[in-house]
């Protein structure tokens, strides 16, 4: 069902500012801190999306995945490890009986100008070669062009085309401009069968950040009070360190609350996110103050 | 719904570095001073009701000397070049940075609001206002045009308890900026930080006299209020207290000027940015433990989106922390007093009485101390008390409207007019209101801002006069 | 055999009317030969009141009329005393003016209104501020009319006096109920009769004659006016309108001197005293 964007709420940037300024300086310390970052770690969508990447590059990321930091007992796993299609088969293996999902991005990632075909084509291989989540990019020409229902079949189609994998359809908010954007193409991705909302790719600038975050959420939140259908968000991008992901987990926490709280509605896509966390927990249990020679890079 | 498990651990802010003696003296001619009568009086802590200090109770005869002090002072200051008074106002601005977390620390502990406010929002605005006013001293040629400015002499400055250190700053900038000296009263239950100024004051090398700290209570107010030699009276709070003065110094030749009481109109429209607005709502009634005189007290939410902003000014409240000030995640501080708290419980219970349907969320107030859970009062109307009376604390009585005309003739039905808030997305509804509205402070999507460049003041019975900004120059100035 | 003189009523001025007071009373004012210039309406406090309420529903259009527009007004009014001037210059000197004072005073009081007709689309920019805040918020203050404003006019300089408190508080939009001098109130009711024909809306300005003694404290004490303004010296009188005024925070201004023909006694802050800051704020960020 297509949306109604006519009445959508609107968002103030400064009072959103303001707001993000009051999560940010709640101070997270101790065993909530400790609560927290084995949280934020779980919820982690280890990524690598480079050109350069290999078959090698690939399965060091997954066994870093599986085995974070076989010192520190009793954290928990990466919730999944992202990738192109064209490595979802050797993630795949390399994970296999981890519990550790393969997510891969698709439609023409990262820009995703290419026809609905093609997208579609690009979609199913990488299901076919088993990724239990599909990371899609919305058409950003078109929404700006004003062509909704442009975006919102693109997004029904690929849904489809997803079956059992769940979907995460990636806004790319660096490029729509205004918080208000950011509200709409929310609306339009969950009404088209969105499993998760994402911000961005990570390969435009600003990626995610906590106003747009926060605008999602609150479209989340909105989107459950009418529907009682609970969507997941996922930012992405520049979330490198713990104290960042804290505070966006304080933001989930006083937005969306407990049942949220978990990786079936919450990820990070990040990569050197992990080491951060792994430092900070390693500080909380020895008391020293870490140095990153001692947490492997992949 | 929408609550959490993942609860914060205590995050208190640290207070090793902070000194606090047994007992503070009278800051007169430079010097720390007891009190003649030698009595003193016990500044508590709010948030456990405990001793934090002795502060010596000014009498009639320690005003008179400090008011000579500041009369002797007079003549020197008022003839020192714009340029150097300057440059002492400058010093003092640094030296409140130089401390700020002191301060911050010291006015949670006095007064009970949020170290996120004090730490934030007070001491950072105190600074800024030093900072401002003492870039005026030697310009104040250009901010009357046409006229000669002279100081008008002793100023007698009467500071309220809700935010001791920045209304100190607000009264006191502009009137040292302006070549004035003065006779200051911080507030009897929140007296520190005004002594802490007064360090400053002396280590900055003030000439002594120029600036006197007196500390007691309502009767020392009157004091300073009825002294001959004092020029002009600055008095920020109650509006009983300013009638009061406006009447004890009639045939004087005093000066005054008034910031006194509101019960301030917050406004939200359909076509608000709803989410901003409820932090608006959050903003405008629960800053300070809603101790704050342009508080949005009045609610007045258009009928059309009443059920959605209530639901989620709710499901907002819910995530609001109550408790220790000097925790660095409480949302809502201590009541700054047992006698306010009673206050305020009273009006709740009018509130009751008087048939509201009244809301509070579920949080955990601590055992000791005073405190008060952040409180709305659903389906009343004008006429209700609740509605009428600055209750001065967490409590907001909400209304619907259904047009514009309506909302501004209930908005301006108040004697009170310092503060009102709009919310709406369309540019000429808000320029329309924002004239129509009977204030001298208009928020437009967005609430209790303030910045030293800024004035503030109220229409009617919130005062007359203005602090901040250049309009707050005039209050300490007068003409050949 | 010479024509007998028809000799002008003086009634009060209210809402754009010259009704009798209602109290039916008068006192009479006598030249410095003792013979009768006129019986002169000794408006009531009830004459106040009614001012008052017609005043505060005047004050709403008038203070939201454009600039221009009270500018020409006022302008218009010098145009229409510029066209009687005659009149007013005889009957300043029935009241006892020395001829070529009470000229001076007309062409001084003419010139006044035309002053204060200049700065109707001014003042409001030498007052005004935009505030450079440090969040991010666009911040400006501006002047608004106080409302209803009370007046004792001057005793002297009875039309000069009295035209240099009217001008300044209307042309900030404010309306007023002016009690004209007491021994010399010819010339505030012949005035009356300009505004009248001046396009000064109904109600903006309200003229009354009478005692001092007995009306002032009913203008400081009435809880429905914003400011007061008293030309005097009386330091008993300013006591008590302080402490009258103290009943609902009035504002209240005092002019001490006698004379009005000085250049001093014209300037924008005698329009800015009956002023109120509003300060705006307005966030910026898209």
């Amino acid at each position: 069902m297509f949306p109604n964007l006519n009445n959508l709420p609107v968002y103030d940037t400064t009072g959103v500012n303001e707001r993000v300024k009051r999560f940010c300086s709640r101070s997270i310390k101790k065993s909530s801190k400790v609560e927290g970052l084995k949280l934020a770690m779980s919820m982690i969508d280890l990524t690598t999306l480079e050109g350069k990447d290999t078959k090698g590059k690939v399965e060091q990321l997954c066994y870093k995945a599986m085995h974070p930091h076989d010192v520190l007992k009793d954290i928990p796993k990466v919730a999944a490890v992202c990738v192109y299609p064209s490595y979802v088969g050797v993630a795949k293996k390399a994970l296999k009986g981890s519990n550790i999902q393969v997510a891969s991005v698709a439609t023409a990632f990262p820009s995703g100008q290419s026809n609905l075909e093609v997208k579609l084509n690009d979609t199913k291989f990488a299901v076919d070669q088993g990724a239990d989540e599909i990371d899609m990019v919305i058409s950003r020409g078109a929404f700006l062009a004003g062509d909704y229902q442009f975006v919102f079949d693109e997004i029904a189609s690929i849904k489809e085309a997803c079956g059992k994998a769940h979907l995460k359809v990636i806004l790319e908010t660096g490029e729509l401009d205004t918080l208000d954007n950011v509200r709409k193409a929310s609306e339009i991705a969950m009404y088209a069968g969105a499993d998760f909302i994402k911000t961005s790719t990570g390969k435009i600038q600003p990626a995610a950040t906590m106003q747009v975050t926060y605008v999602m959420l609150d479209a989340i939140k909105d989107f459950y009070l009418k529907t009682g259908k609970m969507i997941g968000m996922k930012p992405a991008g520049g979330i490198s360190n713990s104290k960042l992901a804290l505070q966006y987990l304080v933001m989930l926490n006083e937005v969306l609350g407990e049942k949220w709280m978990n990786k079936n509605y919450f990820r990070f896509g990040a990569s050197s996110l992990l080491n951060d966390v792994l430092m900070q927990l390693v500080k909380a249990e020895t008391g020293l103050y870490q140095s990153p020679n001692y947490f492997s890079k992949d | 719904m929408f609550k959490s498990s993942w609860t914060y651990h205590e995050a208190p802010e640290s207070t090793d570095h902070i000194q606090i003696k047994e007992q503070y003296e009278l800051y007169i001619n430079g010097a720390f001073t007891k009190p003649v009568e030698g009595k003193y009086f016990d500044t508590i802590n709010p948030s456990n009701n405990q001793k934090i200090a002795s502060i010596a109770e000014a009498s009639k005869k320690d005003v008179d000397k400090a008011v000579k002090a500041a009369k002797k002072a007079f003549k020197g200051w008022a003839a020192l070049s714009g340029k150097e008074r300057g440059k002492y106002i400058f010093r003092i601005a640094r030296l409140i940075q130089e401390r700020a977390r002191e301060f911050a620390v010291i006015e949670s502990l006095d007064g009970g609001k949020p170290i996120r406010e004090s730490r934030d929002i007070d001491i950072p605005l105190a600074a800024n206002h030093f900072f401002y006013y003492a870039g005026w001293a030697d310009k104040l040629a250009y901010a009357f045009p046409n006229r000669k400015v002279k100081p008008v002499g002793v100023a007698g400055q009467i500071i309220p308890w809700n935010f001791p250190l920045l209304m100190a700053a607000w009264k006191l900038a502009p009137a040292l900026a302006t070549g004035n000296t003065v006779v200051l009263k911080p507030a009897e239950t929140t007296p520190l930080t005004a002594l802490k100024l007064a360090e400053i004051i002396h280590d900055s090398g003030l000439p002594k006299g120029v600036v006197n700290i007196v500390t007691g209570a309502g009767a020392t107010g009157a004091e300073i209020v009825n002294h001959p030699e004092v020029d002009k009276i600055a008095f920020t709070g109650s509006t009983g207290v300013g009638k009061y003065i406006q009447n004890a110094i009639a045939g004087t030749h005093k000066k005054v000027t008034l910031e006194l009481g509101g019960k301030g109109a917050n406004i939200i429209f359909e076509d608000a940015a709803i989410d901003q607005a409820v932090e608006g709502i959050i903003n405008a009634i629960f800053f300070n433990q809603g101790h704050v005189c342009c508080a949005g007290s009045r609610l007045f939410v258009q009928e059309s989106v009443a059920n959605v902003v209530i639901q989620k000014l709710k499901d907002r409240m819910e995530t609001l922390i109550v408790g220790d000030p000097l925790d660095k995640n409480t949302d809502i501080g201590a009541i700054n007093s047992k006698k306010q708290l009673q206050t305020i419980e009273n009006y709740i219970k009018i509130g009751l009485n008087e048939g509201g349907e009244i809301y509070q969320p579920n949080c955990n107030l601590p055992k000791k101390g005073n405190w008060c859970a952040p409180t709305l009062f659903l389906n009343v109307s004008q006429s209700h008390r609740i509605v009428q009376e600055e209750i001065f604390g967490p409590v907001l009585a909400i209304q619907t409207f259904r047009t514009i005309d309506e909302v501004i003739e209930k908005a301006n039905n108040t004697p009170y007019g310092l503060s009102a808030g709009v919310w709406t997305q369309t540019g000429s509804k808000i320029f329309h209101l924002t004239q129509k509205l009977n204030a001298g402070v208009i928020w437009a999507n967005t609430f209790n801002k303030f910045d030293a460049t800024s004035p503030f003041g109220g229409y009617k019975e919130s005062g007359f006069g203005r602090e901040g900004g250049l309009h707050g120059l005039s209050s300490y100035v007068t003409f050949d | 055999m010479s024509r007998l003189d028809i000799h002008k009523t003086y009634k009060l001025y209210i809402g754009g009317k010259f009704p009798r007071t209602e109290s039916g009373r008068y006192y009479a004012v006598k030249n410095k030969q003792g013979s009768l210039i006129a019986n002169m309406c000794l408006a009531s406090r009830k004459d106040f009141r009614n001012a008052v309420v017609i005043a505060r529903k005047a004050q709403t259009s008038w203070g939201n009329a454009s600039a221009l527009n009270k500018g020409q007004i006022l302008y218009r009014i010098a145009e229409m005393l510029e066209s009687r001037k005659e009149q007013f210059i005889a009957e300043l000197i029935t009241q006892g003016e020395e001829a070529a004072k009470a000229k001076n005073e007309v062409d001084l009081a003419i010139d006044r209104l035309v002053y204060y007709a200049g700065w109707s689309d001014k003042y409001q920019q030498i007052f005004s501020a935009v505030n450079p805040v440090a969040s991010s918020h666009f911040n400006f203050s501006n002047l608004e009319p106080v409302g209803v404003v009370a007046i004792v006019a001057p005793e002297e300089q009875s039309l000069l006096g009295l035209i240099s408190m009217i001008a300044p508080a209307i042309v900030g939009g404010n309306s007023i109920i002016v009690l004209a001098s007491e021994s010399k109130p010819l010339t505030a009711i012949s005035f009356a009769e300009v505004l009248n024909s001046s396009d000064v809306p109904a109600g903006v300005v309200n003229i009354l004659t009478g005692k001092r003694a007995e009306l002032t404290s009913q203008m400081a004490s009435h809880m429905d006016v914003n400011t007061i303004v008293y030309c005097g010296k009386d330091a008993a009188v300013i006591k008590n309108i302080n402490e009258l005024a103290s009943n609902n925070l009035k504002r209240t201004i005092f002019y001490k001197k006698n004379d009005w023909t000085s250049e001093e006694s014209q300037s924008p802050y005698f329009i800015e005293k009956m002023q109120e800051v509003k300060t705006t704020w307005h966030p910026t960020e898209i």
